[in-house]
């Protein structure tokens, strides 16, 4: 019986000693987390302000879920329309734009539906549907998923409706649906910093970027500790000042991934 | 000095398992003084027997009384040592302290009187050995140790020698002559003529469920009253 | 075969950061077989020995909870542990304390009805001369279990083999954040998503030789004990 009660003290104790330690939790994304940008980035914050940064990486519905529920002090994510929706809800204090990165149109080599070097994406969706060329869609209601059904739009194309077997809609994430397209030499749309590291890519390859409709907007808000009292308002707040600030923002551009930079910076504008 | 446990009455005592009657109508008295067997054939229900009298199952009709109220009191001082000993993975003299622990005998005296158990039966020098690995005879003098060690009124054994060689029969009916002479009432089950008599005083003879006939061991063997039991005698071998 | 040795290789260049998640598991994996233990042996020793109106049915219902779904023991803990949950006031989502909690709901009844088809053998054995000697309930079945300690690590190995193995339940209640929360099947999962599939066979590999590595020791310990005791 005495060591049932020392066992559930001592995972009791083990909770709130944690607690003391000075850390926020942060609700993002998994392309972003998968992207390397908070490896780069997080150790200069912490450095500088002795505040561990906890990131829990997840699908961008299921990250502003956890801002929701009060789980997170800071939520970091790319899905503009989403965003505004959550604020509106109260559950944030103010939503700043920190960065964009953007999505590219990766394709097989051989490039059945002849899309590759076009700068505009919607005719490039055009002709992969005229071609019933195989694609691959993310299907999971995130980030990436929202911005290549509004591309969808964009071409004037209701996809629910005219789609075939040649579409498919697997439910995953960034890397996984890669790894599908890959096997499959299907197109996807991706976002960069997952295509950059990405490392199975068989016959794949980057076939349209640049257009400005691929560009992928990042914003941050901090929970609402007035709706959420648990909330680390002090710490929670100084990540987003230091995001937008001029420091994080330099930060923010600096990341390379074989020297190319993957997110530009934009809390200013 | 506290009242003895005895008189054990069995009031029109009925045992059945399973729809089938094994005990059937038994009512005796068990008094102090003289070693009683339980003789009987085997199926006769000696074993059932044993564990009504002993307090493992209760009666489907009829009673078991003792002379004492308190269930506690009752565990301490009558035990039984069974056909075969189950003993505890651990070492032999650690077997005897569980009993007495169990009887919430004070920590400070539980090891001398463990200790002076197994002088009692000869096993003192395998007091560390683990008991799972001593002989068949040495786990049932063990098992008579452990029974013993509370200085029961009452011990029941239920043919405890069946299982072993003949030189640790002699061994096991040697503890018990000695508990016997020490005053503990000895109450055992057995279907060895042999034995019945270098152990016993009076006889319950046991058949189908009934008893057919007590007698004192001599006037038994002698002439028994039923011609059952004088067929069961004659079908016994002779065991030394 | 290649890409297991090219993982292994990428393994070991992980160093501190490989430390870390292997110690993390097993201090995650152990921690709830502890936990599990202590609340699931009990419980199956009394199933065991006490007979009580509607016993079958407990031991039916116990049998079915081994094939507990860890991804959906997982959201029920989540949910539990929310802030927006009725435990939220102890913080604990997204900590390793999460992962014990959803670990241990897995494994009990694991640990528990294997020991208790276990020490239903033992108890036929013992039971008659338990209770000669005074035994009843809860003494007679913490006896059981001491006695049948060494048939028992088979049911112990058992539910550390499930919480070692699996994934759902500690992703979702840990959140896999990286330095924090992230084990040895998180990280493969990780790996795996992230298309870096050699790295992620890697630490495949490293899970199964501790696992491995753990079972033997235990039945090695069997053995001798068998030895020792009979």
């Amino acid at each position: 019986m005495g060591v049932i009660c020392s066992a559930v003290l001592a995972l009791a104790l083990a909770a709130p000693a944690q607690a003391q330690e000075r850390f926020i939790t942060v609700a993002s994304t998994t392309s972003t987390e998968q992207s390397g940008l908070f490896r780069h980035l997080l150790p200069i914050f912490e450095k500088k302000t002795g505040i561990q940064v906890r990131v829990v990486a997840v699908g961008t519905g299921q990250a502003l879920d956890i801002g929701r529920r009060g789980d997170a002090d800071v939520v970091l994510v790319h899905a503009r329309p989403l965003e505004e929706k959550f604020m509106a809800e109260g559950h944030g204090v103010k939503r700043y734009d920190v960065m964009y990165n953007d999505f590219v149109l990766i394709g097989p080599k051989s490039d059945p539906a002849k899309v590759a070097g076009t700068k505009d994406v919607a005719a490039a969706f055009r002709r992969i549907q005229d071609a019933r060329a195989p694609f691959v869609s993310r299907g999971d209601r995130s980030g990436t998923h929202f911005a290549e059904l509004e591309i969808w739009k964009l071409a004037g194309i209701d996809i629910a409706k005219q789609k075939g077997p040649w579409y498919r809609d697997t439910g995953q994430g960034m890397g996984p649906a890669l790894n599908t397209a890959a096997g499959m030499n299907a197109y996807i749309l991706a976002d960069r910093g997952t295509w950059l590291s990405f490392k199975n890519r068989a016959e794949l390859a980057i076939v349209v970027e640049g257009d400005k409709r691929l560009y992928n907007q990042y914003g941050v808000m901090l929970v609402n500790p007035t709706k959420h009292p648990n909330v680390k308002r002090g710490m929670g707040q100084a990540l987003v000042d230091w995001l937008i600030s001029t420091e994080g923002q330099k930060a923010i551009a600096d990341y390379k991934i074989n020297g190319e930079q993957l997110f530009f910076p934009n809390a200013g504008s | 000095m506290a009242a003895s446990i005895l008189p054990l009455a069995l009031d029109n005592v009925f045992y059945a398992s399973n729809g089938q009657p094994i005990i059937s109508g038994v009512s005796l008295a068990i008094e102090a003084g003289p070693s009683t067997i339980i003789l009987g054939a085997n199926g006769a229900g000696k074993s059932v027997l044993m564990r009504l009298m002993h307090g493992l199952l209760a009666p489907t009709a009829g009673s078991v009384r003792w002379n004492e109220q308190d269930p506690a009191s009752l565990r301490r001082r009558q035990a039984m040592v069974f056909q075969r000993p189950v003993m505890l993975r651990r070492s032999a003299l650690a077997n005897v302290l569980y009993a007495l622990q169990l009887a919430n005998v004070p920590t400070g005296e539980r090891e001398t009187q463990a200790l002076a158990a197994l002088d009692e039966v000869g096993l003192r020098h395998l007091a560390q050995r683990p008991a799972r690995v001593l002989s068949g005879g040495e786990q049932q003098r063990l098992a008579l140790a452990r029974a013993w060690a509370l200085h029961p009124e009452v011990l029941f054994l239920d043919e405890p020698t069946a299982n072993l060689d003949p030189a640790a029969v002699r061994e096991i009916e040697t503890v018990i002559k000695a508990f016997d002479a020490a005053g503990t009432k000895i109450v055992m089950a057995t279907h060895n003529l042999g034995q019945a008599r270098r152990l016993g005083d009076e006889v319950i003879y046991l058949q189908a469920g009934r008893v057919m006939e007590r007698a004192l061991i001599e006037q038994f063997f002698a002439s028994p009253a039923t011609a059952d039991a004088a067929a069961f005698m004659k079908g016994e071998l002779p065991w030394v | 075969m290649g890409a297991i040795g090219e993982g292994l290789r990428r393994v070991f260049e992980l160093d501190t950061e490989l430390w870390r998640i292997v110690l993390l598991s097993l201090e995650v994996s152990l921690s709830a077989v502890l936990l599990a233990v202590l609340l699931g042996l009990p419980l199956g020793a009394l199933l065991a020995v006490k007979r009580f109106p509607g016993r079958r049915g407990v031991i039916v219902v116990l049998n079915a909870l081994m094939g507990l779904p860890p991804v959906v023991v997982g959201l029920l803990v989540y949910l539990l542990l929310s802030r927006a949950g009725p435990l939220g006031e102890l913080g604990l989502l997204f900590t390793p304390g999460a992962m014990i909690v959803a670990q241990t709901i897995l494994i009990v009844p694991i640990i528990a009805a294997l020991a208790r088809q276990a020490l239903d053998d033992a108890w036929r054995e013992y039971e008659e001369q338990l209770r000669s000697l005074g035994a009843e309930g809860v003494q007679a079945a913490l006896t059981l279990l001491w006695d049948a300690r060494f048939s028992l690590i088979t049911a112990v190995l058992a539910g550390l083999g499930r919480a070692a193995a699996e994934v759902g339940a500690v992703m979702i209640v840990g959140g896999n954040i990286d330095g924090v929360t992230r084990v040895m099947t998180t990280a493969i999962a990780l790996e795996t998503s992230k298309g870096d599939l050699p790295l992620a066979l890697g630490l495949g590999c490293v899970l199964i030789a501790i696992v491995l590595l753990l079972n033997s020791a235990a039945q090695l310990i069997k053995d001798a004990a068998q030895r020792r005791f009979g």
